[in-house]
């Protein structure tokens, strides 16, 4: 039995276009919500002896001056306050008036950020992104130095990396908007895993299609690379499957610091096992041939395969 | 071959039995897994420095300074293993795991701390107690700290190559330094830093007996090299060579790493145990030998943690777990490239051989992407302040990759090996591989 994947190019390429402008409109309705290793700060979590309503507790930030301060619940029943950069002063400060408030409290974690660090980190990340990318292009314009046009498999796995970042980066700006998510650092730690683990499965896909090149299993590019496709999906799901296996354990076990890494890989592994199936290999294919009309419109490819 | 493949097999077993060796005895001074701040507790704390008031050609000089005496004010609080480090040319980074009084241990280390002369005193109780060296000048009581030293104290030799301390005093030093002095011949004068004395080598404090009234300048005697370098170090830095700001800080409660120890520990082990059911089910006796592929690869990763030594944090032990999903894949590269051949019509054992063969351009090509991004993680680590998380992450993720690739290919082929030619190999329904239907 054979899959015909690359004959429903169009589909799975307008299919990934409808979620990559999703993901911008999310974007730029929403936009992302740094946190405070990005934009300066200072986050406090604190431990209350008695119980503590979370309203009476922003209303006392409120009277202390901290009108801006975001109050969040942690499951354990920690509150974490999120203020402007405060000193250690202000901070004893804060921590006596919150006690004089509402009883006994004990500090479980403080972080603070000035914004000359806040500016490097954002400079740095982006960076890191940036050469990430410039890193993987180079890497497997190399290895498939010896094809036909090696740039055009750099590319297209770039691109199906862009994909993967811009849906993954989506979401946030909605749980951002809905739930008052911040991206972090462990989130651009996400996303670089994702790139990395998203290529990975592109290039065992591309190392196939170079495979049965060189055997010459098809003299149709558009055959070669289905047949390469569908040889090696049951490794690239199964791969997926197990490191799926191992994000939900931590994202279900560890949570707290390192949930926006985890929910980052998760989304990750799905939309990177996508795009490397049916995103990088069919516009490979949309390259070679130079069906460019498929990237727009749908009905026209349709009639064409018919 | 069957021969070489049996010595190759007892090679490993006794990689793996050293691995478990080293994670569960002290090996090499090494006691246990270095724990990150995030999982032990701790304070992380960057300081910058401000130059703006410093002559320039002194920046180096003053950063080392403020570095000594941060790390002697640190000493005081018997923190183990703390780090300072200069970051850049201008920032201080100070760690102390596992210190639970953060406001202490930060007043400690800030700028304001001054060394503080003390005399002996008998309390109403009859106890010999150390109190303030105070003078009154002008009508005011005021006490004998290192803020009043003129220039900056040195070291030098006298005539019997004996130690000596030099310093000097300011004008208003002087004339409390001639009163206290004056009073006290005979008599030792305590060196304090935030309420607690000074030692010296021999653990006992630093106390030099004043011998004569000292108005301008004096010396310090009967101290070692080591102490007088020490001292006149932490002298100097106390006239607060350069103002130190915060720029980033983060304190985490003892109480909350422990809390991630276990709940990581709990995911990781979730983990592992899934990708091995789902190994078995899919692939049968390959999934299984796979399977003791990765305990050995876990065994051989956490023992390379432990001998390093990679300090494990929270984003670190994400890693790991992520490496453990990602360790199978070249198994099942190779599994899935085996079933293929063996379809065709090959033997098992050379179809086993084919699988490796053929699977290695893709691991190989897999892999060296996600290397990729783990250096670019590690640069980026290095490269900003909070840098525990990246760094953490890329590190043990970069370990897990080249391990997997070891463990995947070679364990796991040496495995099966040993079962060609044996009777479990003639059944092929364990190796869930099915020979083409034409």
């Amino acid at each position: 039995m054979m899959f015909d994947i690359t004959g429903k190019r169009s589909m799975f390429l307008i299919i990934s276009e409808i979620i990559i402008l999703i993901g911008i409109i999310a974007l730029v309705v929403f936009g992302l919500k740094p946190g405070i290793e990005f934009s300066s700060g200072s986050i406090l979590t604190i431990n209350f002896e008695q119980e503590v309503v979370q309203s009476e507790l922003q209303e006392e930030l409120a009277n202390l001056g901290y009108d801006n301060a975001i109050i969040q619940r942690t499951g354990t029943g920690d509150f974490f306050i999120r203020t402007q950069e405060l000193t250690s002063d202000e901070k004893i400060a804060l921590e006596e008036a919150m006690g004089a408030r509402f009883g006994p409290l004990t500090e479980r974690e403080f972080n603070s950020v000035s914004s000359m660090v806040a500016a490097e980190t954002v400079h740095n990340a982006i960076i890191a992104v940036a050469v990430a990318a410039v890193g993987i292009l180079l890497y497997i314009t190399w290895a498939f130095r010896r094809m036909p046009k090696p740039f055009h498999y750099g590319i297209c796995a770039i691109i199906a990396l862009v994909h993967d970042v811009v849906l993954v980066t989506g979401i946030f700006a909605v749980l951002g908007a809905i739930m008052g998510w911040e991206i972090n650092l462990m989130f651009i730690t996400g996303v670089l895993a994702v790139i990395g683990y998203s290529i990975n499965n592109t290039v065992v896909v591309f190392d196939r299609i170079r495979e049965n090149l060189r055997r010459g299993v098809h003299p149709d590019f558009e055959m070669v690379v289905n047949s390469s496709l569908v040889e090696t999906l049951s490794r690239s799901l199964n791969t997926s499957l197990t490191t799926l296996f191992v994000v939900l354990a931590l994202l279900l076990f560890v949570g707290a610091s390192i949930q926006n890494f985890a929910l980052v890989m998760l989304i990750g592994i799905i939309v990177g096992t996508y795009s490397s199936l049916f995103v990088a290999p069919t516009l490979l294919i949309v390259w070679e041939k130079g069906e460019w009309g498929r990237l727009v419109f749908l009905p026209r490819a349709k009639t064409e395969e018919a | 071959m069957v021969r070489r493949n049996t010595i190759v097999f007892f090679i490993l077993l006794a990689i793996f039995a050293f691995a478990v060796c080293a994670i569960i005895y002290p090996m090499f001074g090494r006691e246990e897994l270095r724990l990150g701040l995030d999982l032990q507790g701790g304070i992380h704390m960057v300081y910058q420095a401000d130059f703006s008031d410093l002559e320039p050609g002194t920046e180096a000089d003053a950063i080392e300074g403020a570095m000594a005496v941060i790390e002697r004010r640190i000493n005081v609080l018997g923190v183990t293993e703390p780090l300072i480090q200069k970051q850049g040319s201008d920032r201080i980074l100070v760690e102390l795991p596992g210190v639970g009084e953060a406001e202490k241990a930060k007043n400690i280390i800030g700028e304001t701390a001054l060394l503080e002369f003390r005399e002996q005193k008998v309390d109403e109780e009859g106890n010999l107690t150390w109190v303030p060296a105070t003078a009154t000048i002008d009508g005011k009581e005021k006490v004998l700290t290192s803020g009043y030293f003129k220039e900056n104290t040195y070291v030098g030799q006298g005539n019997l190559s004996q130690i000596l301390l030099y310093f000097e005093w300011n004008e208003e030093g002087g004339e409390i330094s001639g009163e206290v002095t004056g009073r006290l011949i005979g008599q030792p004068l305590g060196i304090f830093l935030s309420g607690e004395p000074l030692l010296g080598d021999d653990g006992q404090p630093i106390a030099p007996i004043v011998n004569s009234k000292i108005t301008d300048r004096g010396i310090i005697e009967g101290l070692s090299l080591k102490e007088a370098t020490e001292l006149s170090q932490l002298l100097n830095a106390g006239r607060i060579p350069v103002p130190l700001n915060p720029i980033y800080e983060q304190t985490i409660s003892p109480i909350l790493g422990a809390d991630f120890i276990d709940m990581s520990l709990m995911a990781g082990l979730i983990g592992i145990i899934l990708v091995m059911l789902f190994m078995i089910v899919y692939y049968r006796l390959p999934g299984a030998l796979a399977s003791l592929a990765l305990i050995f690869y876990g065994a051989v990763v956490l023992a390379i943690f432990k001998l390093i030594p990679v300090t494990l944090t929270l984003a670190g032990i994400g890693g790991f777990v992520l490496s453990i999903g990602m360790a199978v894949d070249a198994n099942v590269l190779i599994f899935e490239r085996m079933k293929e051949e063996f379809a065709t019509g090959r033997t098992l054992g050379a179809a086993i051989e084919a699988g490796f063969n053929r699977a290695w351009t893709a691991i190989r090509d897999s892999n060296v992407t996600t290397a990729i991004v783990c250096v670019i993680l590690i640069w980026l680590g290095s490269s900003i302040v909070e840098s525990a998380p990246v760094t953490g992450f890329a590190v043990t993720l970069l370990i897990g990759v080249l391990v997997s690739m070891f463990s995947a290919i070679v364990v796991t082929r040496t495995l099966l090996r040993l079962f060609v030619g044996t009777r479990l190999a003639k059944r092929t329904s364990l190796f869930s591989a099915h020979r083409e239907k034409k």
